[in-house]
């Protein structure tokens, strides 16, 4: 083990530093070797020949180094070695003087490495001193090639660092497989010297070379992480997973030391478990998501449009989902195991008088007879608490979900490229059907052309004052539509009150269904007819659409409302009932007691059936009932238009089209289009109507969650076999929030009325959880009453007196407001930034087309002074400035090693510095620099020291 | 729960996992796909890497990409020989960079490789007559097709050079609302 720290280590450090650094390390055991003895001289250099076929990279330099080796073996012990080495070591000496906070062991190692750099100092003089002709064309040599390879390395730093993974690999393995002092390549080189380091040192890695080994891991891992994002083959990627998965595993392991090492040996572990977790995790969930192949078929056949409705969809059903398993779970199940069963209590059966029609279709049907009496509704329930988290849940997700979609889309939305953007975005890749992609192809053609007319401003505005009547008459029309329906609904339902007080009995179907099915024949009936009207407006058809929606939601709306208040009147009608049954009540109870106690003051009280009790009429279940024959017949309502208006449309246009005068196809009636807006709308209003009911009725999620199920399917199916592409694809994109804030109004809308009953009308004395209180939100205090210990009621009541309540509330609306101004201000900044940035773009545009001119007259000035080979660079669009500022920062850089070169020692804190961490950039920039004046015959030491301390130099 | 597979083996799965941005299900979707182009030719065990090839006419009938006026493109940029012919490995690589979760920039960059249609890592003015051309099916006057690609250059070209880099295209694109919902496909 501690020779594999060791091989590590010097692995590290030859490696990081960089392929010159390994050069001279060769060159630096050469000198050690003749130190040491010329014995194995002639030995290495037959290995080195071996070693040249498997490292190619290298070969060059090794027998560069081979040549110089018998060069030098000629001469060997002709030269000034004693007075070298006693240089070298006075500047060991001089090292060791730095004060320094490591262990003796680095103290050491940083000793050795700089032991190596000074003799090879030595070295270099005493070449120099030669004066030998040809060893110097050799040296250049070796030095051109050098430069060869740090301009590869610079070039490509990447490669070079998966080479040097790569290499350290390799030397791991022989180290693991053989470690044997007769290795085969040159790497022996490197353990044989390892080795002896080990003999010197303990066998421990450095922190600095740890770090630097954890750095390389870790970027290894980054590199993993982000291999799907990059844009290579697939081929590279697979590749350099690989050599980075494996150059993990193997180096992962070596981190830390002692009893850290096992602890990170144990995270590391952990951390690849939880990887695969996570994968695996991650496709479980994608395949959790349900319906998905369905609408990716749906997307290629209409577009994302149609698709983003289909997705809208499932995100209902999964909201649906959730209350459902809150209503579920925290009211239907506790009441049906916990709650007493049916039968026990009065409010709990069926009356006898409705007792022989109770399981009639028609009664059940009308949500009469057992299930009126049954858990679905509100009468049933004996306690009930988790309403209000409904709403608050729903709240929530409708907020969040908003919020993150105007994150999304709050690019873009200025008007600066406009013509790219239509160019480069307008198709649609997910189309994959021939008559979609017809269509597409059309409505683009069709974009381009109004806006080259824009663009040109040749749109004559034809007779405006003809345009704004129109216009103020259809909004008109529309206003009186509103205003209709609105009657209607509310006669009807008048009426139908009428008949409940008459009896429902003597009615036919159509008198006890009325309210419904006038609403949901409203709903079908109204939006054509404002889809007529609108023609008469003549609006470009995406503001047309806005305004098509607009007046949807105004219908549906007023409808809902209509009926809301329409109720409110009903619930006072049975309020009145009330007030007498409750008479009549008190009066049979003493009758009743009159009667036991005339008859036998000694028997128990009779036992009277609960069947038999007489009873209140209860209205919240009436509402809860009304609310689900509501969502009951608006989903018929849905299916049947889906199926007629659709289905047999598409039927007969198919069928009928072969003994038909005109074309049915593509004549009058065709096929039908989907309507994503109106279809969300009618999503939206059905979700509204459950969160309004779901407190009279808590099986409405339920009821809604099977609704949403049966309409994904049967919806999916439709749309697939009958239905067309739309004509005009609208942009799916920006829509989504739209819906998100249709909703969210809705949902407000649809709390207020709840909120209203429970705070203003007292609840019903004989069902329900509040009967036999003031007011529902009694409930609160009396379990604040008993439920609590008696301090938190006492601060509840103290912090709920007005003089707390009123500041605080005063405190709220003040950070409310502040907060409003604030992201006003915000937004105009916003905006003010959005322009300056554009007009700073065209001006950086006038620049750049300024000094792109400059640049080609330059350019053409340089050629006219006869340079042929002056090929301007590709990119000549980087402004002469930049260039000469780069021009002074390197000349700059120059005067500054200059300058501190002129100090003859090395400031010792570079030496700290471990020799793997330099960084290969800058040094080849200075070798450019070198090249030019370092071996000037003159200043051969200077230059070469340069060399060697610059690196450090540029790191501080 | 894959032991009944052995078209890859777990580290094959892994590995691509690792390389493209699907899961395990839909890589061995995608590989359904990509040999129902061509049953004879694909084998069904891809452990030891085969050396297949799928035609360009096979790939571009595939109902994904049939009705795309780019198809071709995407094909020549996707492939490894730049022909349109593709290894399943490049088959991956596409509809992985196509998926609805790999990021802007990298959708930007295979975008931009997508609409030069010469290679030469500029979009100038016959990439984006060609690109409006396939749009629009040749209906637009040669007028028009002048004006509309004067227009994109005038707006997107940052550095005025006539044509647009690849940081033009970008810098055009990450702004763009309907980019990442438009160049996706669903498979």
């Amino acid at each position: 083990m501690a020779m594999l720290f060791a091989t590590w280590k010097h692995c590290v450090y030859v490696f990081a530093t960089g392929l010159e650094d390994e050069v001279d390390t060769f060159q630096e055991e050469h000198e050690r070797e003749r130190h040491r003895g010329k014995r194995r001289d002639g030995e290495r250099a037959k290995k080195k020949k071996r070693a040249n076929g498997e490292r190619r990279k290298r070969a060059s330099n090794v027998g560069q180094e081979e040549e110089k080796l018998q060069a030098r073996r000629e001469k060997k012990g002709r030269r000034k070695r004693s007075s070298s080495d006693q240089q070298a070591e006075g500047r060991e000496g001089d090292e060791a003087e730095q004060p320094t906070t490591k262990s003796s062991k680095a103290a050491k190692t940083r000793k050795n490495v700089k032991n190596e750099k000074t003799r090879k100092v030595e070295k270099e003089e005493k070449e120099d001193e030669a004066d030998d002709e040809e060893r110097n064309a050799k040296r250049k040599k070796k030095h051109g090639s050098n430069k060869k390879e740090e301009n590869v390395e610079d070039g490509n730093k990447h490669t070079v660092k998966e080479k040097a993974g790569e290499v350290k690999k390799k030397k791991h393995k022989k180290v693991v497989e053989t470690s044997s002092e007769k290795e085969t390549s040159e790497e022996e080189d490197n353990e044989e010297e390892d080795s002896e380091e080990k003999e010197v040192r303990p066998e421990t890695l450095t922190p600095e070379e740890l770090e630097t080994l954890k750095e390389a891991v870790d970027e290894r891992k980054k590199l993993i992480q982000g291999l799907r994002g990059k844009p290579w083959a697939m081929k590279k990627k697979l590749v350099t997973l690989r050599e980075s998965q494996e150059f993990v595993e193997k180096y992962e392991g070596a981190l830390g030391k002692g009893k850290g090492r096992k602890l990170y040996a144990y995270k590391v572990m952990m951390t690849k478990k939880w990887m695969k977790f996570k994968r695996d995790f991650e496709n479980f969930k994608t395949a959790c998501i349900p319906w998905e192949m369905k609408i990716k078929e749906i997307e290629s056949h209409f577009g994302s449009s149609v698709a983003s409705y289909f997705i809208f969809l499932r995100w209902m059903y999964g909201i649906n989902m959730i209350l459902f398993c809150l209503t579920f779970g925290l009211v239907m199940v506790p009441e049906a195991l916990m709650g007493r069963p049916y039968g026990t209590i009065p409010r709990k059966t069926v009356p006898r008088a409705e007792a022989p029609s109770a399981m009639d279709f028609a009664v059940l049907w009308d949500f009469g007879g057992y299930a009126q009496y049954s858990v679905l509704f509100y009468g049933y329930y004996n306690n009930q608490r988790a309403i209000g988290w409904l709403n608050a849940y729903s709240y929530m997700v409708v907020i969040r979900t908003m919020a993150r979609n105007a994150n999304e889309s709050g690019v873009g939305d200025d008007n600066s490229f406009n013509f790219s953007w239509k160019m480069f975005t307008s198709w649609d890749y997910l189309i994959g059907n021939p008559e979609t992609a017809d269509n597409k192809f059309a409505s683009i053609t069709t974009i381009f052309k109004e806006a080259i007319l824009e663009e040109q401003e040749s749109r004559k505005d034809d007779n405006i004052h003809l345009t704004r009547f129109l216009r103020v008459l259809a909004n008109f029309l529309v206003l009186c539509c509103l205003a209709g329906s609105g009657y209607l609904i509310y006669f009807v339902v008048r009426r139908s009150q009428k008949f409940a007080l008459d009896g429902l009995e003597n009615h036919t179907w159509w008198e006890r269904n009325e309210v419904n099915m006038v609403m949901s024949l409203l709903g079908m009936f109204c939006p054509m007819l404002f889809d007529v009207i609108s023609a008469l407006e003549n609006y470009h058809p995406r503001v047309a659409l806005q305004w098509q929606l607009g007046r949807i939601f105004a219908l549906f709306l007023g409808n809902l409302y209509t009926f809301i208040i329409a109720l409110m009147d009903e619930i006072n009608l049975k309020r009145e009932e009330e007030k007498i049954v409750k008479f009549n009540i008190t009066t049979w109870e003493a009758s009743l007691y009159n009667i036991s106690a005339s008859e036998n003051s000694t028997a128990p009280p009779v036992t009277i059936q609960p069947a038999d009790v007489p009873r209140g009429p209860c209205w919240e279940t009436m509402v809860g009932q009304e609310f689900v024959r509501l969502i009951i017949s608006d989903t018929m309502t849905t299916y049947i238009t889906l199926l007629i208006g659709d289905f047999l449309r598409a039927v007969l246009v198919r069928f009928l089209n072969y003994c038909w005068c005109w074309d049915l196809e593509a004549g009058f009636p065709s096929y039908s289009e989907f309507d994503v807006s109106g279809n969300v709308l009618g999503l939206i209003f059905n979700q509204g109507m459950i969160w309004m009911g779901a407190f009279y009725a808590p099986c409405l999620p339920a009821l809604n969650l099977l609704r949403l199920h049966v309409s994904m399917y049967l919806q999916c199916w439709a749309v697939m076999c009958c239905n067309v592409p739309q004509e005009r694809v609208f942009k799916a994109s920006g829509s989504n929030n739209f819906y998100m804030a249709m909703l969210l109004v809705i949902l407000f809308l649809s709390t207020l009325p709840a909120i209203y009953t429970i705070v203003t009308i007292p609840p019903s004395f004989d069902c329900g959880p509040f009967s036999g209180k003031k007011r529902m939100f009694d409930v609160i205090q009396e379990t604040l009453e008993s439920d609590f210990p008696t301090w938190f009621s006492k601060v509840f009541s103290s912090a709920s007196n007005p003089g707390l309540v009123l500041p605080f509330i005063l405190l709220m609306v003040l950070a409310i407001y502040y907060l409003q101004s604030t992201s006003k201000s915000y937004k105009e900044a916003n905006v003010d930034l959005k322009k300056k940035l554009q007009t700073q773009n065209e001006e950086n545009k006038k620049k750049n087309k300024l000094a792109a001119l400059k640049a080609q007259m330059d350019l053409e000035e340089a050629r006219k002074a006869a340079s042929p080979s002056a090929e301007h660079p590709k990119n000549n669009n980087a402004s002469p400035d930049q260039e000469a500022d780069e021009e002074e920062d390197r000349g700059r850089g120059q005067r500054m090693y200059h300058s501190k070169n002129g100090r003859s020692p090395p400031p010792p804190r570079h030496d700290g510095h471990l020799p793997a961490t330099r960084a290969p950039v800058p040094r080849n920039y200075h070798h450019g620099n070198q090249g030019s004046a370092g071996y000037l015959p003159g200043f051969p030491r200077e230059s070469e020291a340069r060399m060697h301390r610059v690196p450090s130099l540029q790191r501080h | 729960m894959g032991n009944k597979q052995t078209i890859f083996t777990a580290q094959q799965l892994d590995s691509y996992q690792d390389c493209t941005y699907f899961t395990r299900k839909e890589i061995l979707r995608l590989f359904d796909r990509y040999r129902d182009l061509a049953p004879q030719l694909v084998p069904l065990d891809y452990t030891c890497q085969p050396d297949v090839k799928l035609p360009y006419e096979l790939i571009g009938s595939m109902p994904e990409l049939k009705d795309n006026p780019f198809r071709q493109r995407i094909a020549e940029v996707f492939s490894d020989d730049g022909e349109g012919n593709m290894t399943l490995d490049d088959f991956l690589d596409m509809f992985s960079v196509l998926s609805e979760m790999a990021p802007r920039d990298l959708k930007a960059y295979y975008a931009f490789k997508i609409y030069d249609f010469n290679n030469d890592d500029f979009l100038c003015k016959s990439d984006l007559e060609k690109t409006l051309n396939k749009l629009t099916r040749n209906e637009l006057t040669e007028d028009e097709v002048r004006m509309v690609c004067e227009k994109v250059i005038d707006e997107a070209d940052l550095d005025n050079d006539g044509r647009l880099s690849l940081e033009d295209f970008q810098t055009m694109i990450v702004r763009a609302p309907d980019f990442l919902s438009t160049f996706h496909i669903r498979i």
